[in-house]
C-alpha cells in the first residue's frame, strides 16, 4: 500500500467548485502509477503531469505542492491538466500565500489548501483583483483581445 | 505611439491598486519581507546598497513628450533630481522611500506607463530597435509585435515564478541593434520567399556570468502563430528549466544543457498542442495595434531623394559650423524619409555618469521631442535618447538647444559613448565600481583627443559577473571583480552585440582603477599601430588576433 499523503478536506480554505471537497488520501505520482487504484495523486515540482493524462477519468482530485511559492512549475502542471481535459479537483498546497492566489486561479486551481491559514479579506481582495486579462488560460475568462474584437 | 485603451489603462489601475495593499500589509508586518520582496521585485522595487531603486519599464524604449516630463518629475518629487537610463531601456530611480512607491507608480500610471514586471523571474519588459520605424533599412516597424508580446506577458499567470527572469528583444532588420541574439528569446521579423511575414525565433542567449549566442529555433514562425510559439518556448522553460542552481537557471543553460535540436523538438511540440487551446490573439488586434505605430503623415511617403532647398541648407549649416558639423557626422542616422534623420543626444557628457540625466535635461528633451520630432523620443540600450524623425533643417537649432543644455556631445558609438552600470556606487551586488572608470576613460580620451582618431569602438562596464553593462560585448570589455577585498578590473577585447554577435575573451590578469586606464590606452595604442585601410578596432583585433595586446599589456 503506497504511503497515504495529502490534504484534508478541513484543510481547503478556499474552494470554487459545487459539492464537497475530495476526502481521498493522496498519493506521490510514482506510486499512483505503480498502482492504479488511488483516486487522488499528489504532484511535486519534479512531476511530469503528463504522466497523468491516461487516468483523468479515474482522479477526483490532484493535489499540486508548492513547497516554496518561488518554485512555478506546478502553474503549468495544473493548466496541463486543465488543458487534457481534467474535470476533478484541482488542489493548490503548500506555500500558497495571498499574492499568488489569483494566477493559480487562473491556471485552473480550484481549491486551496496553503500551510498556513490566509487572512479571508486580503484573499477574497485577491482573487477579485483583475476585473480582465490579457491572456487566456484554463480558467473561463475571455482575454482583453477577446472583447476589442467583438468576442467577449 | 501605442495609447492604452480602458482595458489596459484598468490593467495598470488595478496594479496599483494591489501594490498598494501589498505596501500596507508588509508595513503592517503581515507579510515578512521574504514574502514581499518577490511582490516589490515584480514592481520593480529593489533594495540596493543605500536606498530602494525603482525601475521603471519603458516598453521598447518609447515615450511620449508628457511621458518624458512625468519621468522629470517623478525625479523632482521623489528622488534626487536624477534618473538613470538603462541597458534595458528603461530608467531607474536610486533614491526611492518604500512608503511613496504606491504613489510614483499611480503617477507613472496617469500618464500609461509602470514599473510591471521589470524584475523578478518573470518576463520582462519588451526591448526592441531604438530606430524603429525611423531605420532606412528595416523591413517594418518591430514594434506592433514588441507591443503584442507586452500584453501578451503581462501578468501572464503560468509565467510568473520562471526560474529565473527572461528577457525577450525584437527587431526587423538585419542590422541588429538591440543585442538580439543575447536575450533569452531575439525575434527577428523576416519576409520569406512567399513575400510573407514572419518571426524568426532565436532562443537561448545572453550575458551573465556564461554568456551564450542564442541559436536559431525557428527560421520562420506566421504572424498569426507568434504568441502560441512564445508560449511554447517559456512552458518548456517553466517545466524544465533548472531551479537548483541559480546561476544555472536561465534558459541559455537549459538550451545549452539539452542542445538546441532536443530543446527544439520539445518546443514544436508543445507547439503542436498549444495550437488547439486558442492562446493566440486574432490578426485583427495585431492590425490594431499596429495602427497606433503608422507615421505620421508627412513622413510616409519618401520621395527619390532629399529636397534640394532642404539639402542647401543644412550644408551651409553644417559648413559654418564645426562643431555642428562633428555632432551632425557622429550622432545622427539616416531616416527613411531622406529629409529626416534621427538624432542622438548623448548622456555621455565626457567625465560624467553614463546614462544620467538631470530633471531640468528630460524635461528639455520632452520639449525637444514635441517640437522637432513628432512627440516621440526614445531610449537606447546604449543609455542615451534618440529623436527619432528630425526634418534635417531643425537640426541646427535643435543641436544648439542641446548644446546649452551640456546635451551636445558628439560621441555616439565612440570610446566616449561608454556603457557603464551603477557599480558598487549603487549596486548591493557589485564587486567594484563602475562609474568612475568609465568618467577616467572619456576624461583621458577626451583631453589627448584620441576619441575622434579611434572612430567606432564600443566599450562597456560591468561592476560584476552579472554583466548588465554587457562587457561581455564590448569590443572593449571591463569587469569589476573583488581581489583579495579589493576592487580589480578584467579586461576583455573582441565582443560585439550587432549582427555579426561574438563574446569578448579575458586578456590576462586584472589590473586596478588607474591600471585599467592605462591598460584601455595599450589596446588602443596596439589598434592604431595595426590597423587598415578602413578598420575598426573590432575588425583589426579580429584580424590580428589577441596575441599582440597581451604583448602590449603584459609583455
Ligand atoms: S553588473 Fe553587477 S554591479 Fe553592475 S548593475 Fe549589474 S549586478 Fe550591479
Amino acid at each position: 500500500m503506497a504511503e497515504e499523503i495529502g490534504t484534508s478536506p478541513d484543510e481547503v480554505q478556499f474552494r470554487f467548485r459545487d459539492g464537497e471537497p475530495v476526502d481521498h488520501a493522496a498519493v506521490t505520482v510514482d506510486s499512483f502509477l505503480d498502482q492504479s487504484n488511488a483516486a487522488a495523486v499528489r504532484i511535486e515540482p519534479g512531476d511530469d503531469a503528463r504522466d497523468l493524462l491516461p487516468y483523468l477519468d479515474r482522479l477526483a482530485l490532484v493535489e499540486v505542492n508548492f513547497p516554496t511559492f518561488g518554485d512555478g512549475r506546478g502553474y503549468s502542471a495544473a493548466r496541463i491538466l486543465r488543458e487534457a481535459g481534467y474535470a476533478g479537483e484541482l488542489r493548490a498546497v503548500g506555500d500558497v500565500l495571498i499574492d499568488q492566489l489569483a494566477s493559480m486561479r487562473r491556471c485552473g486551481f480550484d481549491s486551496f489548501a496553503s500551510d498556513k491559514r490566509l487572512d479571508e479579506d486580503d484573499a477574497r481582495a485577491a482573487f477579485d483583483r483583475w476585473h480582465d486579462v490579457y491572456q487566456p488560460a484554463a480558467d473561463t475568462r475571455s482575454p482583453i483581445w477577446a472583447k476589442r474584437h467583438g468576442r467577449g | 505611439m501605442y495609447l492604452y485603451d480602458q482595458y489596459d489603462q484598468a490593467m495598470v489601475d488595478a496594479r496599483v491598486a494591489e501594490f498598494r495593499d501589498q505596501t500596507r500589509r508588509r508595513l503592517e508586518g503581515k507579510l515578512s519581507e521574504d514574502q514581499f520582496k518577490p511582490l516589490r521585485l515584480m514592481n520593480g522595487l529593489y533594495l540596493q546598497l543605500h536606498a530602494y531603486m525603482l525601475r521603471v519599464a519603458v516598453p521598447y524604449g518609447t515615450l511620449s513628450s508628457r511621458q518624458m516630463h512625468a519621468l522629470a518629475d517623478i525625479a523632482d518629487r521623489y528622488d534626487r533630481g536624477y534618473g538613470h537610463y538603462t541597458t534595458r531601456q528603461n530608467i531607474q530611480y536610486n533614491w526611492i522611500r518604500l512608503e511613496d512607491a504606491p504613489d510614483i507608480l499611480a503617477d507613472l500610471a496617469a500618464v500609461e506607463m509602470h514599473a510591471i514586471q521589470t524584475s523578478g523571474n518573470c518576463i520582462r519588459n519588451i526591448s526592441s530597435d531604438h530606430f524603429a520605424g525611423a531605420a532606412a533599412d528595416e523591413l517594418v516597424d518591430p514594434r506592433p509585435y514588441a507591443e503584442l508580446l507586452r500584453q501578451w506577458s503581462s501578468f501572464h499567470p503560468e509565467f510568473t515564478y520562471l526560474p529565473r527572469k527572461f528577457k525577450i528583444a525584437v527587431i526587423a532588420s538585419d542590422t541588429d541593434r538591440a543585442a538580439m541574439k543575447l536575450h533569452d528569446i531575439g525575434i527577428q521579423i523576416v519576409r520569406n520567399e512567399a513575400g510573407e511575414l514572419g518571426a524568426a525565433f532565436y532562443v537561448g542567449g545572453g550575458m551573465g556570468r556564461t554568456p551564450m549566442i542564442a541559436p536559431l529555433i525557428s527560421d520562420f514562425v506566421p504572424l498569426d502563430q507568434l504568441i502560441t510559439y512564445a508560449e511554447a518556448c517559456l512552458r518548456v522553460y517553466n517545466r524544465h528549466g533548472r531551479r537548483d542552481n541559480k546561476y544555472k537557471a536561465r534558459i541559455k543553460i537549459l538550451v545549452h544543457e539539452l542542445g538546441p535540436d532536443e530543446y527544439t523538438r520539445q518546443v514544436e511540440e508543445e507547439f503542436a498542442h498549444l495550437l488547439d487551446q486558442g492562446v493566440e490573439p486574432p490578426l485583427a488586434e495585431l492590425e490594431r495595434v499596429k495602427g497606433y505605430f503608422e507615421l505620421p503623415e508627412t513622413l510616409r511617403y519618401p520621395g527619390a531623394g532629399r529636397d534640394p532647398a532642404l539639402a542647401e541648407s543644412l550644408d551651409s549649416d553644417l559648413r559654418q559650423n564645426d562643431d555642428f558639423r562633428l555632432w551632425f557626422e557622429r550622432n545622427t542616422h539616416s531616416h527613411r524619409h531622406p529629409d529626416h534623420v534621427s538624432a542622438v543626444i548623448s548622456l555621455k557628457p565626457v567625465g560624467g555618469i553614463p546614462g544620467d540625466a538631470s530633471a531640468e535635461q528630460m524635461h528639455l528633451m520632452a520639449d525637444l521631442a514635441r517640437e522637432y520630432s513628432f512627440d516621440e523620443c526614445r531610449v537606447m540600450h546604449t543609455q542615451n535618447i534618440v529623436l527619432p524623425h528630425v526634418r534635417i533643417s531643425d537640426l541646427r537649432a535643435l543641436w544648439t538647444r542641446l548644446e546649452a543644455a551640456g546635451l551636445g556631445s558628439p560621441n555616439l558609438d565612440t570610446i566616449e559613448d561608454i556603457i557603464a552600470c551603477p557599480g558598487l556606487d549603487y549596486c548591493s551586488l557589485a564587486n567594484a565600481r563602475s562609474i568612475p572608470v568609465a568618467q577616467k576613460i572619456s576624461q583621458r580620451f577626451a583631453a589627448s583627443g584620441r576619441t575622434a582618431v579611434l572612430g567606432e569602438l564600443k566599450l562597456k562596464i560591468s561592476g560584476c559577473i552579472n554583466a548588465c553593462g554587457h562587457h561581455h560585448a564590448g569590443h572593449i570589455g571591463i569587469l569589476g571583480v573583488d581581489r583579495k577585498g579589493k576592487e580589480n578590473y578584467q579586461l576583455l577585447l573582441g565582443g560585439s552585440e550587432a549582427q555579426d554577435t561574438s563574446l569578448a575573451r579575458i586578456t590576462g590578469p586584472g589590473f586596478d582603477e588607474d591600471g585599467i586606464v592605462g591598460a584601455v590606452e595599450k589596446a588602443t595604442d596596439v589598434y592604431l599601430a595595426n590597423r587598415a585601410e578602413g578598420e575598426r578596432f573590432l575588425d583589426t583585433y579580429r584580424r590580428i588576433g589577441m596575441e599582440p595586446f597581451k604583448e602590449a599589456l603584459y609583455g
